[in-house]
């Protein structure tokens, strides 16, 4: 589902729920979906390596020790976000 | 560390050595409650009547040799999201008004078992779910300093009830920043440890891969011993101090500089400077997607948070506060494929988080952009932009919850209005004692004594 027509979908099913104060909090997700999904480091069934690091095997413990060789440095765009 | 009676550490001396009862600090304690909780809206339950018979056992068990440690006869509070037996976990909601706890939360065990003395349990924004207090069942909490402003969340609470004086340390919860933000806007020293480190059972959960629990307290030292006690003792960090000018610090500027207040951008640069004048060396690093974090948090809180409110929501949606119902009625929304991009994301921002901490001790950034905010305040100004208060007070501290990694808040210095200023420490992954002995170093150079804005009055009477 594009974000258009799930933005669409969610509005209508607010309205019908008696809930128009979620709309300008659905705008603005789907603000944030949209970036989520245009975001470089997305999977690509293509399997092309270019878009970015793999972010591996979800088995891997968050805040486990990380090899360093298997950071993203080096692929990602280092000026984005400053 | 001299005997400052204002923290845990100091008390714990001057219990040592006879110059205080317990009895007579939880009566003061219960006193300052008495005198200024009416203000400041910090607590929802006060347990004065057992803590005063908790602190005459501490009392007579000490006199007869028997010491636990540093934490016993100490007054603690707790956020209301952790259960303690036969007592309502509210989460500042009226949807749990009829919740009575069957068990103390294995924290909360661990906190009695050192002799820690529960003093009551303390405001919060409802289900931990915002980062001001403001939208809770019982009103908003205030903070010590102006009570127009919020003293952060969503721990508000507990950071009001250390900071002006009501007890010693308060247990909170962090899922995007609400032990760190609380503890930055009132003056105190606030840790997340790891992830996954400290139990989270028998704790309110708002997004169950996110949430972190840790201790609110006025010094590196007491935030040690509490992190000590709850993970079983034997891990407090011990040896010789870190030599400042063996300290490595990453400066994450960029993103988490970019829309800060002069004030605090001032008092942030201070704190570097005073750093680099001691000897510590300071590099500048980046965490390159951290521009996406934002986008990456919201979809993951909102998902885990309304999944566990779904059925309250459809029985029950009255009895939340509006904003807060609404918010998660938002997560209703967010479609699985999106959630799974998130996750994808964040495992990226754990392993930039540990590329920018390769050749550091740890990196060094502000905890929030602003200081306190008015109660009230939909948006605030920084410089020529207007933000709302909810993305700005995230920003520094919710890429440590998707990462994992151990962090913690510092007093560093303090507006002209005297509202205080916080800077973020975060430690390598799964190091929570290397964070706080690189955070005690740090602290005796830059930080602003968060007993600076306690109205407690110590056990010799003074300030």
């Amino acid at each position: 589902m594009t974000v258009k027509a799930w933005l669409e979908m969610a509005m209508h099913d607010a309205e019908r729920r008696g809930l128009p104060e979620l709309k300008p909090l659905l705008e603005a997700l789907a603000r944030a979906t949209s970036a989520l999904r245009t975001a470089e480091w997305n999977a690509d069934a293509t399997g092309d390596a270019a878009l970015g690091p793999d972010p591996g095997s979800p088995s891997t413990p968050l805040g486990a020790s990380a090899n360093p060789l298997d950071s993203a440095r080096g692929k990602a765009d280092p000026g984005r976000g400053r | 560390m001299g005997a400052d009676p204002l923290t845990i550490a100091g008390l714990s001396r001057a219990l040592e050595a006879r110059e205080t009862t317990a009895e007579a600090v939880v009566e003061r304690c219960l006193q300052r409650i008495a005198e200024r909780n009416a203000a400041l809206n910090a607590f929802i339950t006060v347990f004065g009547d057992e803590a005063r018979e908790r602190a005459r056992a501490a009392d007579r068990e000490m006199a007869a040799g028997r010491r636990r440690g540093p934490l016993h006869g100490v007054p603690i509070s707790l956020k209301d999201l952790f259960d303690v037996r036969g007592t309502a976990t509210t989460a500042a909601s009226r949807v749990r008004e009829h919740h009575v706890a069957d068990a103390d939360a294995p924290s909360v065990a661990a906190l009695r078992d050192a002799g820690a003395i529960i003093i009551g349990k303390t405001n919060l924004h409802e289900f931990a779910f915002g980062t001001t207090n403001e939208d809770s069942a019982f009103g908003p909490a205030r903070h010590p300093h102006d009570p127009n402003r919020s003293p952060g969340g969503s721990s508000g609470g507990s950071a009001a009830s250390v900071a002006d004086g009501m007890c010693f340390a308060s247990m909170g919860t962090d899922t995007g920043g609400s032990i760190r933000i609380p503890s930055a806007v009132c003056g105190l020293v606030g840790l997340k440890p790891a992830f996954g480190e400290l139990s989270t059972e028998g704790v309110v959960p708002l997004s169950g891969t996110l949430d972190h629990i840790g201790p609110i307290c006025r010094s590196v030292e007491d935030a040690a011993i509490l992190y000590d006690v709850l993970r079983g003792g034997g891990v407090r960090p011990t040896g010789k101090p870190i030599d400042l000018r063996a300290l490595r610090l990453g400066v994450a500027r960029g993103y988490f500089m970019a829309l800060l207040d002069p004030q605090v951008a001032a008092a942030f640069d201070a704190a570097c400077e005073r750093l680099r004048e001691a000897g510590a060396r300071l590099e500048e690093v980046s965490i390159p997607h951290v521009g996406d974090v934002a986008a990456i948090y919201l979809h993951i809180v909102l998902t885990e948070a309304a999944a566990y409110h779904a059925k309250t929501l459809e029985r029950r949606p009255e009895d939340y506060t509006p904003n807060v119902r609404i918010r998660l009625e938002m997560g209703r929304y967010v479609l699985g494929e999106d959630y799974a991009r998130a996750m994808r994301g964040r495992e990226l921002i754990r392993r930039e988080v540990d590329a920018a901490l390769e050749d550091q001790d740890a990196l060094l950034l502000p905890t929030l952009p602003i200081p306190a905010p008015k109660i009230g305040a939909a948006t605030v100004r920084i410089g020529a932009v207007e933000e709302p208060v909810r993305n700005v007070m995230l920003r520094c501290t919710q890429a440590f919850n998707l990462s994992g990694h151990p962090a913690l808040s510092l007093p560093c210095g303090s507006t002209t209005d005297g509202l205080p200023v916080g800077a973020q420490i975060v430690g390598a992954a799964g190091d929570t004692p290397g964070l706080l002995r690189v955070a005690g170093a740090v602290e005796s150079i830059v930080a602003a004594r968060a007993a600076a804005h306690a109205g407690y009055l110590g056990p010799g009477g003074s300030r």
